[in-house]
């Protein structure tokens, strides 16, 4: 079982990724948002506020910190190991009742206090700290990831797509009817599960309203997934993922064990949609059964293929505009088109077409995403390589 | 990791996981047939009424769900936009049908009409879905299976934003030409509208079966499922029977949306995703690639669906969609072949 043949040939990357010069970058551009919106702004004039406002509003710029999260948790499954994942939504969802049923006052016949910080009066419910609830919602969609990944793995890749597809819908489903489970009230139903306690992090409460300190929050998580997505890619389960992506059969021979390498990718994927759940939940302060739909799925995949999957700054790159366009960017595009040339066009609800049609011509002219990997680039042009540069045969993702 | 063969012949080995496998399967079932057999003893007459109910369901799944099993067959792509297709056909039936040709009301000429615009219907279905093969899938055939999977899916929303524009976000109803009268067998009301759907898709079904089975055109396509290449060296224009077979689905999904629109009264533009799904797990019951197969999964899903909405004792409506993708997993994890397929498990 010895992977020495992996182990003696260091890939070429490992030194470019040892440099940290994107953890500065990173650091950078969330401190600007950080500085900007906590002490710059509310000073500046009308004008000012309303451009960032509009153009660069710290919610959405938050939200695109929970989706850089997401993004990249898929990736460890589509773009690291190979394996469609139709309804990474699920995941989320999980998180996010992991938030809501451990930092709530929601199981009101109860009253267990970990560390939590509970709001004076509401000191029933499940009251948790929010690191173990993080670590809990990790381990907790890890587990899930598990149980849909377990029994299907063996199975042909589309056949794999559709049980997750399954799942994507089951899980957000059951959120949505679990107000009533054999007499018990599990999830609130429709109403989802709301007040969730304030985060306390050593005695600094960071307030329900105090968005520039949540934004700093979940962009450390963000940075941190970043962190271990390269360092996972790196290392020898990274290298299986990636043996076992371009070519199963010889991944196989060379002692990748096939099950337990997919299982992985499995888990560690679910554990990003996990954190993130968790994460988004505690920056809209609760969880709501309705947000958890298959087109979250579907934007989740097309930030992935778009930016490069398994390419970590082309799925942050591919995940960052996607999101900015889906939450402002094609309202206020829309707008100034509109108001340059005088047309009165609906451009939100042509969201369907752009994300539509962003999939259709991407696999057509660009499968690799903007940002690829050279490894990947071989992968998705494989057709149109010539015989000796092929990377895959016939067996593997491949054709038929 | 599976084992040289020794050349000495050896007893299976029997593996816990394989026990579970099975007790766990005759568990489920067991199950099933209990709840059943609960409910068909508690009142027969509501458990006929439902059956009849399901068959109505089943049908138009069996339809759109043909269109799955054909595509699936012959070049191995889970076509997610089939769905949306049905809606579209759908919409356009609405459009044609209730507001450009005035057919609101049942009478002869709107009957007439109603078979003149399931034709066109077809012919529509069957246009968008050969205009997609040539626009996108036929340029990815030899593509890493993820390319036309992830495209299909991109085609799913283009279709579905078509039927937004088209008719808005709110459900539309329909005035539809079939009469609400119904009569009565021993208790067990049937409408109108069910023996329609019998008098239009069974037929359909047998003239499908008859283009696939006895046709040059439909050897042609088995051929072309079964290898390409050597059917190219045989002489079958492979490109235009692959052509043929997302016209014949297409047709489907049309004949299967007109039908929908005039047995439930509404259209919607996100129709097809809830349905496509539905039938495509009809498709996969009855073993994907199996034309009868998809018939037999798509009845079948039809009456599970209504058994659990219809029945006394029973999960209820609100489970439904639930219901169906637990068949989906239970059935990939014990029989991802189908009912009428074969084995699909990939070598690990």
């Amino acid at each position: 079982m010895a992977n020495t043949a992996l182990e003696t040939t260091a890939p070429a990357h490992v030194a470019a990724s040892g440099n940290r010069k994107w953890a500065i970058g990173f650091a950078s551009v969330v401190s600007f948002f950080f500085i900007l919106n906590k002490f710059v702004l509310p000073a500046a004039n009308s004008d000012v506020q309303r451009f960032f406002n509009n153009w660069f509003s710290l919610t959405s710029m938050a939200e695109i910190m929970i989706w850089i999260l997401m993004a990249l948790g898929l990736n460890i499954i589509v773009g690291y190991a190979g394996l469609l994942d139709l309804g990474y939504v699920a995941f989320w969802a999980l998180g996010g009742y992991v938030a809501g049923w451990l930092m709530s006052p929601f199981f009101s016949s109860l009253q267990l206090n970990f560390f939590g910080n509970p709001r004076t009066g509401f000191e029933f419910g499940i009251h948790f700290h929010v690191f173990l609830v993080l670590i809990l919602g990790g381990v907790f969609t890890a587990i899930w990831g598990i149980i849909i990944g377990g029994p299907t793995l063996r199975l042909k890749s589309d056949y794999l797509a559709l049980v997750t597809l399954g799942f994507g819908e089951i899980i957000p489903q059951f959120m949505l009817n679990g107000a009533d489970i054999a007499g018990y009230n599990v999830t609130n139903g429709a109403q989802g599960i709301g007040g969730l306690d304030d985060v306390n992090l050593f005695g600094y409460v960071i307030g329900t309203f105090a968005l520039p300190e949540k934004f700093l929050m979940v962009s450390l998580m963000a940075g941190a997934m970043i962190f271990f997505s390269i360092r996972l890619r790196d290392g020898r389960l990274g290298r299986a993922w990636l043996a076992i992506r371009e070519d199963e059969l010889a991944a196989s021979m060379m002692g990748v064990p096939l099950w337990r390498t997919k299982f992985s990718s499995y888990a560690i994927g679910a554990v990003g949609g996990g954190i993130g759940g968790v994460g988004f939940a505690i920056l809209v302060g609760g969880v709501y059964a309705d947000r958890f739909n298959f087109v979250i799925s579907i934007i989740i995949l097309a930030m992935v293929v778009m930016g490069g999957m398994g390419n970590v700054w082309g799925v942050v790159v591919g995940a960052t505009v996607l999101a900015w366009i889906n939450s402002i960017g094609l309202i206020q595009v829309g707008e100034v088109i509109n108001n340059a040339f005088g047309v009165k066009v609906n451009f939100p609800s042509y969201q369907f077409l752009i994300f539509g049609l962003l999939l259709v011509l991407m696999m057509l002219f660009r499968r690799e995403g903007f940002i690829p990997e050279a490894r990947m680039r071989m992968v998705m042009n494989e057709d149109k390589l010539e015989d000796e540069e092929k990377v895959t045969d016939e067996t593997k993702i491949g054709h038929h | 990791m599976t084992s040289v063969a020794s050349g000495v012949a050896r007893k299976k080995k029997i593996t816990t996981g394989a026990v579970l496998m099975k007790v766990s399967m005759v568990l489920i079932v067991g199950v099933a047939v209990y709840w059943l057999g609960l409910n068909l003893t508690n009142d027969p007459r509501q458990f006929a009424q439902v059956t009849v109910n399901g068959l109505n369901n089943g049908l138009l799944y069996a339809l759109i769900a043909l269109g799955y099993t054909l595509v699936y067959g012959i070049i191995e792509l889970i076509n997610f936009a089939h769905g949306d297709l049905f809606m579209l056909g759908a919409v356009f039936s609405f459009a044609v049908l209730t507001e450009l040709l005035g057919a609101q009301s049942p009478s002869g000429t709107n009957y007439a009409l109603l078979l003149v615009v399931l034709l066109l219907t077809m012919a529509f279905g069957a246009t968008v879905n050969v205009t997609i093969e040539r626009l996108a899938y036929r340029r990815l055939r030899t593509a890493p299976k993820l390319a036309p999977l992830i495209t299909a899916i991109g085609m799913s929303f283009v279709l579905q934003w078509i039927g937004l524009k088209w008719i808005g976000s709110n459900p539309v109803n329909v005035n539809t030409v079939l009469p609400a009268t119904s009569f009565e067998i021993s208790g067990v009301i049937i409408n109108f509208k069910t023996l329609v759907i019998f008098a239009i898709t069974i037929p359909l079904l047998i003239v499908l079966a008859f283009i696939v089975n006895k046709t040059r055109r439909g050897r042609a396509m088995r051929a072309t499922a079964q290898d390409k290449d050597a059917s190219r060296l045989m002489g079958i224009d492979v490109n235009k029977t692959i052509t043929f077979t997302f016209a014949i689905a297409g047709a489907a999904a049309g004949a299967a949306g007109i039908m929908w629109a005039q047995t439930t009264g509404t259209v919607a533009y996100n129709l097809g995703f809830q349905l496509g799904l539905i039938a495509f797990t009809a498709a996969v019951l009855g073993g994907v690639g199996n034309l009868y197969g998809a018939v037999l999964g798509g009845v079948i899903i039809g009456l599970i669906q209504s058994y659990n909405d219809g029945l006394a004792i029973g999960p209820g409506q609100r489970w439904s969609q639930t219901m169906v993708f637990t068949i989906l997993i239970l059935l990939m994890v014990y029989r991802p072949g189908g009912l009428l397929g074969e084995t699909a498990q990939e070598k690990v």
